[in-house]
């Protein structure tokens, strides 16, 4: 601040000075504030030892116990290298290379402070030797080199854990790419002292990319392949290993009300994540596993080899979904896990659906919401032909974005018009659809649907002149839906 | 005089054949090739010819060998040349389990492998012979640019109980050997004169070179995957290892 020059008065300069005293110091105070209680200065390197136990390490998506309130200990613990085929989505298998037999595998769980014996065992059975570096770990390759192995061997290592926070580990033998991109990789928590604040529920979820000689969903065991994990083009992007880890009976579970914490990490080993949870707030993001807190985030960024605690309220029930929010990852190559909230409905948060209308952008003339009022207008006559005509103007404008043009719909999402049983079978019942909708499950020529059409607001010539059209057009059964039809079914 | 020349060398070069058949061997003709490591201003090594086993020894010809050579018995094997996985799945110290007689020998140390060489007048192939030897596909000696063929191996190496199949089933490479890939890990004389260490990324190190050479050749070269995965192989063995998926095959000189 050169405000000498402006302001010569001496007693203006006091001032200035104390206004940039004030002005600094609570620039520090900020600072300070976003770095957390500063745990990362404190030295641990000299932490006294208590006891000693068993580590106990858990297969995702479960964490062990927290570590609470205990002293710095000796920590015993040992994992099994195992090389298996496992299943990576529906009738696709991999050979994965993994810490404990899952992926990710075991998570580990210790206190700053602690001294840790690791025992790493290859299995005989396997083809390579492997090695684990805990990024957690201060010290030659975090382990790398200490816990080289061959197969049908086992290696003893020991290291003192100095720094709080959630880190990745992986395997880094040559080549380093392959083995984590078979699924070598998990998550350590380095807990600070005193442990971190209780939640009613923990879960461990951690993406990564797979490079597969078949496209996705391609059925059989897929080899790994090494132009795609070099051009970083995967075919899976997954948590927890498989697309299926995280959805249908293997959905994370938690009750509305509870406080949620998620232990994430990404293994890569390519793609960084933009990790987010459809319908909820992260109310606090670890940024990267360290001491740095953020409040109230979307979506958090989460890079190849780091990982991020999250935690939120699971406020009302529904069911949340895990994404990386690179979006086609999600829904083409795997990236989706669900956390099944149940319990009360609060509709304070959540009201949920309180009405749904067609938008059409100007111009259209076909459908509108009813005017206020019932006025009604007395039905124009039209021959059967004339219904035919003005028909298909308005399914082309209605119908054919989900029934198609010919009538044929879409597979598996929305049935087919054209030489349909359910539409044959029962007019009233086509004429109800357009007025009032339809959803939930339905059989047309043999197969389930389970979607929604909403309630067409056109009036009832129109309903019957699009009907008449449908009846009359692709091999259906010819009927004729006159416009009394339709107001008759609008007053039941 | 220079044909008549041509003509004895090509004699000679029958005569080698046919003996080396005889003790089911083939002959490889040497020559220079970069190998994995190879970096620097001379990056080529030469590899003179030799003859090597066309295909691993296997449990019978291993037995045979611990029948006549009672030190190389499970139960009287030093603990200095092979630890305790040293044969354990044979039944006695003279019976191998006879649904394995035609499979590959495993679960032997260095030093048996070693022995088991020198007792049929021959020796463990240099890591250089067998690399040189095992870059050659059906058709060419040198296949390393060949991407189906090294996609083949890559896959072969992902396959699990490879060291349960029959010896001798696949398809001869250029010069003969077989299951060069896709069986079981094999013991050279020189196994750990290219250390990998386990810090396979450490760039002050023996192994810096492996890793600038991966990084300067490039995704072309499609070896290189299963090549670092033989080399990191070699570096986690001692001597006196004896793994379920490690064999071995000999080699000789050729006598020039």
């Amino acid at each position: 601040m050169n405000s000498k020059n402006i302001y010569p008065n001496k007693r203006y300069i006091y001032l200035l000075l104390f206004i940039s005293v004030f002005i600094f110091d609570s620039c520090t105070q900020s600072q300070s504030r976003n770095s957390g209680n500063n745990t990362h200065t404190k030295d641990y390197s000299n932490t006294k030892i208590f006891g000693e136990m068993v580590a106990e390490l858990t297969a995702p998506p479960h964490v062990p116990p927290p570590v609470g309130n205990r002293p710095a200990m000796k920590l015993y613990m040992g994992m099994e290298i195992t090389e298996e085929e496992m299943e990576m989505a529906d009738g696709v298998s991999y050979m994965y290379w993994t810490f404990g037999g899952t992926v990710p595998g075991s998570f580990i769980r210790a206190r700053v402070g602690d001294e840790v014996e690791f025992k790493i065992k290859n299995h005989p059975d396997n083809k390579l030797p492997h090695n684990i570096d805990l990024h957690a770990v201060t010290g030659q390759g975090g382990g790398a080199e200490a816990s080289f192995v061959a197969p049908g061997h086992e290696k003893t290592f020991s290291f003192k854990l100095i720094n709080p926070g959630l880190f990745v580990y992986h395997c880094a033998t040559a080549p380093v790419g392959m083995h984590i991109a078979n699924g070598m990789y998990g998550l350590i928590m380095v807990e600070p002292e005193g442990g971190l604040p209780p939640v009613d529920k923990e879960f461990y979820v951690m993406q990564g990319d797979f490079y597969t000689e078949g496209r996705f969903g391609e059925p059989g065991l897929q080899p790994f392949d090494m132009q795609k994990a070099y051009d970083e083009r995967p075919d899976y992007v997954v948590f927890n290993g498989s697309t299926k880890a995280l959805s249908g009976e293997n959905a994370l579970q938690a009750k509305a009300g509870e406080t949620i914490r998620i232990f994430f990490g990404n293994g890569g080993p390519n793609l960084a994540s933009s990790f987010h949870v459809i319908g909820e707030i992260f109310d606090r993001v670890y940024v990267d596993g360290g001491d740095q807190i953020n409040s109230n985030v979307g979506t958090t960024l989460v890079p190849a080899g780091g990982a991020a605690i999250l935690e939120f309220k699971a406020d009302v029930p529904s069911n949340l979904v895990l994404v990386d929010h690179s979006i086609f990852r999600a829904f083409n190559k795997g990236a989706l896990g669900i956390l099944s909230v149940t319990g009360e409905e609060n509709e304070k948060i959540f009201a949920g659906e309180i009405m749904e209308g067609i938008y059409l952008p100007e111009g259209s003339t076909i459908q509108k919401m009813p005017k206020d009022g019932n006025t009604v207008t007395a039905p124009v006559t039209m021959t059967k032909s004339e219904l035919i005509d003005t028909g298909k103007k308005i399914y082309m404008q209605a119908c054919f974005a989900c029934h198609q043009a010919n009538g044929e719909g879409v597979a598996n999402a929305f049935p087919p018009l054209a030489e349909a049983d359910y539409l044959n079978a029962d007019v009233n019942r086509s004429i109800d659809v357009l007025l009032h909708g339809l959803s939930g499950e339905i059989t047309v020529n043999g197969k389930k649907y389970n979607s929604i059409m909403p309630s067409q607001q056109l009036k009832d010539e129109e309903v019957a002149a699009v009907l008449t059209y449908v009846y009359n057009s692709w091999g259906n059964n010819g009927s004729e839906v006159t416009p009394e039809m339709v107001s008759k079914r609008r007053k039941k | 005089m220079k044909k008549l020349s041509l003509l004895m060398a090509g004699l000679l070069l029958i005569s080698n054949v046919s003996s080396a058949q005889n003790n089911h061997m083939a002959l490889i003709e040497g020559g220079e090739y970069i190998p994995l490591y190879g970096v620097g201003e001379q990056p080529e090594t030469s590899v003179e010819d030799f003859y090597m086993d066309i295909h691993p020894v296997t449990y019978a010809e291993f037995q045979e060998f611990v029948n006549k050579q009672p030190k190389w018995q499970k139960s009287n094997v030093s603990k200095l040349f092979a630890d305790s996985r040293y044969l354990s799945n044979w039944d006695n110290d003279l019976t191998a389990p006879a649904a394995l007689l035609d499979k590959p020998i495993t679960m032997v140390s260095w030093f048996a492998a070693k022995a088991y060489c020198e007792c049929q007048g021959k020796r463990l192939p240099t890591v250089d012979e067998w690399e040189y030897a095992a870059m050659a596909s059906g058709t060419k000696k040198d296949a390393r640019r060949d991407s189906l063929y090294n996609v083949s191996i890559l896959r072969s190496y992902e396959e699990p109980r490879t060291y349960l199949k029959t010896v001798g089933n696949s398809k001869a490479n250029y010069w003969g050997l077989k299951d060069m890939h896709g069986m079981v890990w094999e013991w050279t004389q020189d196994f750990n004169s290219i250390i990998l260490t386990g810090e396979s990324r450490n760039n002050g190190n023996t192994d810096a070179g492996m890793f600038c050479a991966a990084g300067a050749i490039g995704a072309n070269d499609m070896m290189n995957y299963a090549a670092f995965m033989r080399f990191a192989m070699r570096s986690s063995l001692k001597a006196n290892f004896s793994l379920t998926t490690l064999g071995f095959r000999c080699a000789q000189d050729s006598g020039k």
